[in-house]
């Protein structure tokens, strides 16, 4: 099911959680909403899922204009941070309310709701576990069953809010493998909620960065990191540092000298880099500053730079650096980024 | 955990060894407390009924006028505690679920029966619901005070604020989440709220019956005064238990004390083991 959302706004109390967003979901897609909490990203899921209804603007499923309809109307599988789940219900229970509520004339026959319940069981992989109840199982199994009863109803899109906030890391990651197949399996539209960027970057198709009610970027994994568009992505996905500089013909300054790249168009700017689009150099025209601290990361190593700024607070960057090289506590690193981005003021 | 494991492998011992200090003080205190509150008057009034021998015993308890007095006792304590539960939850939803102008004021009312001394509310109610009285006059010829429907009046009053103020906090806790994980499955609300949201709150709402019924069983302030007290219609076992020791007839009123004692403590007994079972299935509420 394609899914539209044009011009979203949504305000609690006069306070704009979400701000004109549009986003077109394709079928079958993967989707994530990732960004720092207070981003909007949980209340666009519950604006697509209908349990909440937005101040202004309209989502499709299809043609169908959706935000007229009620949730129940929507038939869409929303999976809960905390599981949510019917505590006085059984696994098998659980699994088939959804289909136990619906109107006499469209609910399936007893066995045959019984079939579909182990039917999903089986693609959850928690077959023999049907009449336990949910305290007796674990955080990830609970997290399954939550899965197993929103696809139950057969949804037209499924949607989750942080699946895997409230797991341990192992399980999480497990989780995350296993829900990628399922998807791919399935087919189903997918549209999760994350803070954490790993998760997004590694299972959605494409992820949506969020940030103050408004997407900042809409990207695969390689767009987001590697071709971010705002100053907030930057710095937001993976490790990143940035200065001010000017460009004035073709040359990019740092406090008025060259540091030995240069750009297009003249403009004052902050430069953007990662730790690892760094190299070290002995050039005249390179950023330097003091080694303020060393870290061990797997296989490389990190270098916590402060550069001085005419007696105000240093500008503090990191960079990657050789296990090897010449840097110590302490000691003076000349760099230069070899990657960069100057967002323009 | 090493500390439950040990004990629980060395079997049961009267004191864990424990961090918190002053086991051996606070059981002595709560046992001796306990004695002189409950013990020792219960086993007073065993050892009383045991003075008239097991003849003695069956023939009161097989006297007409007593059981027809159980029989009003308990027969309108669980009407009531069955409509307080109805309406007693209906009201701790309300409180709970809406804001409105005046929720405290209601929320305080509920109280009243706690405070309120028993002979006032049983004087105002047979004056309201008596035949010549305000309500009582709009149903005649239909007779409510001195009826055990007057009975049943009184102890929905006495037993309310037990069933809400057992039911309020655990609705207070109900996930919202639940709630609408309910909804995207299709449920419309009668559905979320008879499938989802009661089945949770049964252990409070059995507490509360509980609790309305032993209070109803043994309620007398409010109730002599709207039941007319007629032997084998509205004559309630706590008043036959007063008549029988204005008659100096101690031992027949230990008698129906001891009956009711037993009855009491079955029924409590097995609302108990259905809380617990209800408990273990649904996890701890």
């Amino acid at each position: 099911m394609e899914v539209k959302i044009n011009n979203i706004r949504k305000e609690f109390d006069r306070f704009a959680a979400l701000n004109d967003v549009s986003l077109n979901i394709a079928s079958g897609e993967l989707i994530a909403l990732l960004g720092p909490s207070g981003s909007g990203k949980t209340t666009l899921l519950r604006l697509i899922a209908g349990l909440d209804f937005p101040t202004a603007g309209q989502i499709f499923f299809g043609e169908e204009d959706a935000s007229r309809h009620s949730v129940q109307e929507r038939n869409v599988g929303f999976v809960f941070q905390h599981y949510a789940l019917f505590r006085h219900m059984t696994v098998a229970q659980n699994i088939g309310f959804g289909l136990k509520v619906r109107p006499s004339a469209s609910r399936p026959p007893k066995s045959e709701i019984k079939k579909r319940v182990s039917d999903l069981l089986d693609m959850v992989q928690l077959s023999g576990l049907e009449n336990r109840y949910p305290n007796q199982l674990s955080g990830g199994q609970r997290q399954r069953v939550a899965l197993a009863r929103a696809m139950a109803i057969e949804p037209r899109i499924l949607l989750l809010d942080e699946p895997f906030g409230a797991l341990d890391a192992k399980v999480r990651k497990e989780l995350r493998r296993w829900l990628r197949e399922f998807h791919d399996r399935t087919g189903h539209t997918t549209v999760f909620v994350t803070h954490d960027q790993e998760e997004a970057l590694e299972l959605a198709d494409r992820v949506v960065v969020m940030s103050q009610g408004k997407i900042e970027q809409v990207g695969s994994a390689d767009d987001v990191y590697d071709r971010p568009q705002s100053p907030f992505v930057f710095s937001f996905i993976g490790e990143s540092s940035h200065l001010p500089v000017e460009v004035k013909d073709g040359a990019v300054l740092f406090q008025g000298q060259p540091i030995g790249i240069s750009e297009g168009a003249d403009a004052a700017g902050d430069l953007f880099f990662r730790p690892e689009d760094v190299v070290l150099t002995d050039e005249k025209d390179a950023l330097f500053g003091k080694v303020t601290a060393c870290r061990r990361l797997a296989g490389t190593r990190i270098a916590e730079i402060d550069i001085a700024n005419n007696g105000h607070d240093p500008f503090h960057v990191e960079v990657e650096v050789p296990l090897h090289a010449p840097v110590e506590l302490g000691s003076e690193a000349r760099f230069r980024p070899t990657r960069w981005k100057i967002f323009r003021k | 955990m090493t500390a439950s494991a040990t004990a629980s492998s060395a079997g049961w011992r009267l004191k864990q060894p424990s961090i918190i200090p002053g086991f051996g003080l606070t059981l002595g205190f709560s046992l001796a407390y306990l004695s002189l509150i409950i013990l020792i008057p219960i086993a007073g009034l065993l050892w009383r009924t045991a003075e008239l021998g097991w003849s003695g015993f069956f023939a009161i308890l097989s006297d007409e006028r007593t059981i027809r007095a159980l029989y009003v006792s308990f027969g309108t304590a669980f009407i009531a505690a069955l409509i307080n539960v109805v309406f007693g939850t209906l009201l701790a939803w309300v409180l709970t679920r809406y804001r409105f102008p005046g929720r405290r004021l209601i929320d305080a009312m509920v109280d009243l029966p706690f405070a309120l001394p028993t002979a006032v509310a049983g004087i105002a109610f047979a004056s309201l619901y008596a035949p010549n009285g305000w309500i009582g006059s709009l149903f005649m010829p239909f007779r409510i005070a001195f009826t055990p429907i007057g009975i049943v009046i009184a102890l929905i009053f006495i037993g309310l604020p037990f069933v809400v103020r057992t039911v309020q906090p655990i609705m207070e806790e109900i996930d919202k989440e639940v709630e609408e994980a309910a909804a995207t499955l299709g449920a419309n609300r009668f559905q979320t709220i008879f499938n989802v949201l009661l089945p949770g709150l049964t252990p409070a709402i059995l507490t509360g019956f509980a609790l309305a019924f032993a209070r109803g069983v043994g309620e007398y302030g409010s109730v002599i005064f709207i039941a007319g007290n007629i032997p084998y219609v509205s004559e309630i076992a706590p008043l036959l238990i007063v008549i029988r020791l204005e008659e100096f007839n101690y031992a027949g009123a230990t008698a129906i004390a001891t009956i009711m004692l037993l009855i009491s403590f079955a029924m409590l007994l097995v609302i108990n083991l259905i809380q617990a079972w209800s408990r273990r299935r649904y996890g701890n509420v």
